[in-house]
């Protein structure tokens, strides 16, 4: 088990590197001078040159990319060109309504989601199914800014019942904090919702054909106690797998859902940061948030086994 | 060597048992039978029927567009800003005075085309990568792992990246969003790639001598089309949706265009006082994309029956 972690661990380290390799090469290879995007139109020749010396753009780009890795892993992402603060701070300070936002879709999505996929799995072919269903494929084509601007309008303008726009630390106190986070929850959560419980509906159908399930039911165990018990345990290892999947999507829906409901995260900060065209920042948070990626897919690798204890490595 | 985005435990392989059909997602199956036939078939009936309809509805609107009462859409009016529907203006104005039912209807014009543009790019970029990475051995592990790389990168982000720097234009815009498609797409074609090699029909064209480009044109790549048209439906709503995104986010495509994004992007700020600007480019593109996807699954399930009875 832990050989299996540890080389788990090891094997992410290829994908990482590529991610930096990318990610450095968007920013260099480009059409355009680094070195006159970040002077701006009113440099002269010598303030470009000096731009480029500071930045080593005058250097081979291999040496460039060592230099740049080196400073990465030492944890430092480089210094925005706007406010001239450390990249990693600024996302230290923006970091918290982000996590908070995504923690609530989850929490709030599994909560929604796994029962209304068992629920539809169960009652197979039923309206309550094809309802479930057609929820489903809806919620996954509608996009987050229409959700999220339908909730403002009802909820926030039309029943007065939360906050417009905005957001309150924690600090502040529970509710208010939460009071905030609803509508932003419920606008992102619609298609991760929506994803999940078609897969965990697919996932329960797939075992509901098998002998244990026959069996169970023939030795008298209940049948809420068949679908979660045997069924959803055994449907676990996909359903966790698109849990993780699923969270390039969060990713890019926190972007947005920050964007709706002027929610001050790193998602409010990649868009400043792209209006503002500052380029430490975008390559710092991309990084990021791919790391987070990565990482999340190699957590639910390792909850496999955990779930599904036939799977031994 | 596993990776942590396609990494398959011990004693289980991707195919069996745990395949699924991901949302959004092709499956790489392969047919005995014509799945252009099943296509068809599939077309005629049910939620399928119905989307073609809302789409050719849509494509209508798009094609005839200066004939539908519309107006100059990006003709500025300062006297007429942020009118509510009139007569003249039958959606109401927005805040420069252009007509916003005028904007909306040519708006369909640069979804669809963003769609088209972005699902026939990479569709042809993923195949021919997708071809060598599952005939030439050497290239295949360094192309997948570049493929991992790019899968890492949440799309919107990698897309708001590659627009912020090389500028807004719709190439820029359209080459934005069709890069982080185009692993699936490689994935995909690779899938189909290494299964046809071991076919026999294919050890036997190999044996007879036949030369590489009609091995690969003729027996191995028209395996190919039927998934790939699949995915490439997928594709078509994802750009679409990532079009409206990053012109909502303001890196999305110039303002002089009246996309969909970019009507909901000029609402944001007056959206209490005219919903409109956001609710109806909204249900505008949330119909193109329900009707897209709802097309994409009816056709995957008609290429690959064994998936649909799951579903």
């Amino acid at each position: 088990m832990l050989t299996y972690v540890a080389n788990r661990l090891l094997a992410t380290i290829p994908v990482m590197g590529m991610v930096a390799v990318i990610v450095f090469a968007i920013l260099r290879l480009t059409p355009g001078d680094p070195a006159a995007i970040i002077a701006g139109d009113a440099a002269t020749a010598e303030q470009l040159e000096q731009i480029r010396r500071h930045m080593g753009l005058d250097k081979p780009i291999y040496i460039q990319f060592v230099l740049w890795l080196g400073q990465l892993l030492r944890g430092d992402l480089g210094v925005s060109l706007i406010s001239g603060v450390p990249v990693a701070g600024m996302i230290a300070d923006r970091i918290g309504p982000s996590l908070a936002l995504a923690t609530s879709t989850i929490v709030f999505t599994v909560i929604i989601a796994l029962p209304l996929g068992v629920i539809a799995a169960w009652q197979q072919g039923t309206l309550l199914d094809r309802v479930v269903m057609a929820f489903s494929v809806f919620g996954f084509s509608v996009p987050i800014f229409v959700t999220g601007y339908l909730l403002i309008f009802f909820f926030s303008i039309g029943l007065g019942w939360f906050p417009v726009q905005g957001y309150k630390p924690l600090a502040a106190g529970f509710w208010p904090f939460y009071q905030r986070l609803i509508l932003p929850t419920l606008a992102l959560s619609t298609i991760y919702v929506a994803l999940i419980a078609r897969i965990t509906r697919t996932s329960i159908l797939e075992v509901m054909g098998e002998d244990y399930i026959r069996t169970a039911r023939a030795k008298g165990v209940k049948e809420s106690a068949v679908l979660i018990q045997h069924a959803l345990r055994n449907a676990a290892v996909p359903i966790a797998t698109i849990i993780g999947i699923g969270m390039a999507m969060l990713i890019s829906g926190v972007v947005v859902t920050e964007s709706v409901f002027n929610l001050p995260g790193l998602g409010r900060l990649v868009v400043e940061a792209v209006l503002a065209r500052d380029y430490p920042v975008i390559q710092g948070l991309i990084l990021l948030f791919s790391f987070i990626y990565i990482l999340i897919n190699l957590a639910v690798d390792i909850l496999y086994t955990v779930f599904d204890p036939r799977i031994r490595y | 060597m596993p990776t942590p985005l396609n990494h398959t435990p011990k004693e289980m392989t991707r195919e069996e048992p745990f395949e699924l059909p991901l949302p959004g997602e092709a499956t790489a199956h392969i047919s005995g039978f014509s799945a252009f036939g099943h296509f068809k078939r599939t077309l005629k009936r049910g939620p399928a029927f119905m989307a073609l309809l809302m789409l050719g509805a849509i494509v209508f609107v798009a094609l005839c567009a200066p004939f539908l009462g519309t107006t100059d859409p990006i003709a500025i009016d300062p006297g007429q800003r942020l009118m509510l529907p009139t007569a003249e203006h039958w959606l109401g104005t927005d805040a420069y005075g252009r007509d916003v039912y005028s904007r909306v209807v040519y708006g369909s014009r640069i979804s669809l085309m963003v769609g088209l543009g972005a699902a026939l790019m990479s569709v042809a970029v993923g195949l021919l990568i997708g071809v060598i990475a599952g005939y030439v051995r050497l290239a295949d592990a360094i192309v997948m792992r570049v493929m991992d790389g790019v899968m890492a990168i949440p799309s919107i982000l990698l897309a708001i990246a590659l627009v912020s720097l090389s500028g807004a234009s719709l190439l820029t815009v359209l080459v934005a969003i069709t890069i982080p498609e185009i692993p699936r797409v490689v994935r995909l074609v690779r899938g189909v790639i290494l299964t046809v090699r071991s076919e026999p029909y294919v050890e036997a064209a190999i044996s007879l001598g036949t030369r590489l480009p009609t091995l690969l044109l003729r027996h191995m790549v028209p395996n190919t089309v039927a998934p790939l048209v699949v995915q490439g439906t997928y594709i078509f709503a994802s750009a679409i949706l990532t079009e409206a995104i990053l012109s909502f986010l303001g890196a999305g495509l110039p303002p002089e265009n009246s996309s969909w994004g970019n009507i909901m992007a000029e609402g944001r700020m007056y959206y209490q006082l005219m919903p409109g600007l956001i609710l109806y480019p909204g249900i505008f593109l949330s119909l193109t994309v329900l009707g897209v996807n709802v097309l994409g699954d009816a056709m995957r399930d008609a290429l690959d029956p064994r998936m649909a009875r799951k579903l």
